[in-house]
């Protein structure tokens, strides 16, 4: 896959000293849906605003789709189409009013055509002439997508798109997205719904105290960092772990009424059969068993725990 | 250059002005109105003519520039901090719009609507007094370079404030109080020496009587020296401009 962004020893240190970013080094594949996962504070949104070129790096270059941000900002810039964290919006404007503003300045000549297509893609045609001010918060979502899509962008920022959105709507902005990747889109987010970088995106990346410690892609991050646990629920209670099971590595939950076998699908050997043997050989009878796997919001929060 | 962005500001902005006309405009026509009322018919019986010019019609270029510098300042000021107020600023900054149409189309914007402005208020004053204009060209001029001067300086005003308490703080102490001792209701030879000269500090002076030339051609100060002023001003704010932009101050992290 070709590159369409490439970040190079890109730090950041704001004017109170604070260190935001730290030698980030990182490719962004053109077409992918890239999921930038984070806690609060990390430095996901100062590392978009620099991209976007709201904010000044310290130090590092970055290049969108082979140019620099800075010396060649107006063709980066032109590329690419930012939904902001905060609904900021123009409040007293209308839908219409603001994408078809935010067309304008992103240089491109007035197409009512584009700005109804955008506006009907995202359910807000009915509200066009509607001020901002009176809409729910997940319209003005929308409409801060909306301008964002207004220029027809190559590359789309998407910071916590969907904070504070219905269900309902957030599936909506999900199959918009998968809509945008398929016409050619790259999609970079950041989010606090785990289970959303787990439904869309290619790859993840993990940011943490301002440094990147993972990048992945998701399928293989789940594959390699994730693990396989299987639940036995007892007939009958245990207080403790046998002696003959010890070495099996089990843990005992649940009042004692539930043994939890973790073990690697991707061993040759689980150790399942060995255990059931044992459980047989030592009494222990059960009445069920289930299995269940890691997501990703369980490896996301043993890297950042495990972080530095 | 990207034309489409400073369009698209420029129409912004003035669609802004448009939603606001009875705030923008008649509230400032109203003020000059009751300018003429008091200062034209009351004390203008009491002082018949200034330097040949009657004195209803000598106030009508420092009530002009009076209303064009204070909605100039108001226009650009308000026109850059509401959307840094509102937080949409970002997407100005994260546009491929280079600083100098930034400031094309919020400053165009904000002196367009006031020399809109003080047209309409030539238009008023032309009801309450006989007003002719000399020399129309240069009367456009500087009110055109007025307009656009303190625009700008209305522009950096709104980049430098953090809250509306001081967005309001330099044309209310600074700015106001300079344009009544500018000269707008009187000539400087009216005040004594000492007085006179200490109003050459004051570069409203100059305003006022490079656009009151314009007018009626009678001045405190030379011509020359008045375009000097506001073009020096101009270009003061032009750097000032620059700097804001190069560094990012109070717009970019």
């Amino acid at each position: 896959m070709t590159r369409i962004i490439s970040i190079s020893g890109l730090s950041k240190t704001y004017a109170s000293g604070f260190q935001a970013l730290k030698d980030i080094n990182l490719d962004i594949h053109r077409g992918e849906i890239f999921a930038l996962l984070g806690p609060n504070g990390a430095g996901k949104t100062t590392l978009i605003s620099i991209i976007c070129g709201i904010v000044t790096p310290s130090q590092g270059t970055i290049t969108v789709d082979g140019h620099d941000i800075v010396r060649d900002y107006r063709h980066t810039r032109g590329l690419i189409g930012l939904v902001p964290q905060e609904l900021s919006t123009d409040m007293f404007e209308t839908p219409w009013a603001t994408v078809s503003f935010s067309r304008g300045l992103f240089g491109k000549a007035r197409d009512p055509a584009v700005v109804e297509r955008v506006l009907k893609d995202l359910s807000l045609w009915d509200k066009r002439d509607q001020r901002i001010m009176t809409l729910s918060g997940g319209m003005k979502r929308r409409v801060l997508i909306a301008k964002a899509l207004a220029h027809e962008p190559k590359i789309l920022f998407l910071d916590e798109p969907t904070a504070g959105v219905d269900v309902e709507l957030r599936k909506e902005m999900w199959a918009l997205v998968r809509g945008l990747r398929e016409q050619g889109v790259t999609i970079i987010l950041t989010t606090h719904y785990i289970e959303e970088a787990e439904e869309m995106a290619d790859r993840v990346g993990v940011v943490s105290k301002g440094e990147l410690i993972v990048v992945e892609d998701k399928a293989r991050l789940m594959k390699k960092l994730g693990k396989k646990e299987l639940t036995l629920h007892l007939a009958s209670p245990l207080a403790a772990i046998p002696e003959a099971l010890a070495t099996r590595g089990l843990t005992l939950n649940g009042d004692g009424s539930r043994l939890v076998f973790t073990y690697d699908r991707q061993a040759e050997r689980t150790g399942i059969t060995a255990l059931l043997s044992d459980l047989s050989a030592a009494g222990i009878r059960f009445t069920d068993l289930d299995t269940s796997e890691s997501t990703l919001e369980d490896i996301f929060v043993g890297l950042v725990r495990s972080a530095p | 250059m990207n034309l489409a962005a400073v369009r698209a500001i420029y129409l912004f902005e003035m669609a802004r002005w448009g939603r606001t006309l009875m705030q923008s405009v008649l509230s400032p026509v109203l003020s000059t109105s009751l300018y003429f009322v008091v200062f034209g018919a009351a004390i203008g019986r009491r002082i018949s003519e200034i330097d040949g010019v009657p004195y209803g019609a000598f106030i009508v270029p420092g009530l002009i520039m009076l209303s064009v510098l204070t909605e100039s300042i108001s226009n650009g000021s308000f026109g850059i901090y509401f959307p840094r107020f509102t937080g949409t600023i970002y997407e100005v900054l994260s546009a491929p719009v280079s600083p100098l149409e930034i400031v094309l189309g919020y400053v165009g914007a904000a002196a367009t609507k006031s020399i809109i402005l003080g047209l309409i208020i030539l238009a008023t004053a032309a009801l309450f007094v006989e007003v002719r204009v000399l020399h129309p060209f240069w009367m456009l001029s500087f009110l055109v370079l007025t307009a656009a001067s303190f625009s700008l300086f209305g522009f950096l005003i709104g980049i430098w404030a953090d809250g509306f308490e001081r967005l309001q703080v330099i044309p209310m102490l600074v700015v106001t109080p300079l344009t009544f001792l500018g000269g707008t209701f009187y000539s400087l030879s009216m005040l004594p020496p000492f007085w006179q000269t200490v109003s050459m500090f004051n570069p409203i002076v100059y305003l006022v009587s490079g656009f009151r030339w314009s007018f009626y051609g009678v001045a405190d100060v030379g011509i020359a020296t008045s375009l000097a002023a506001i073009a020096g001003f101009f270009v003061l704010c032009l750097v000032v401009a620059w700097w804001i932009f190069r560094t990012g101050y109070r717009l970019k992290a």
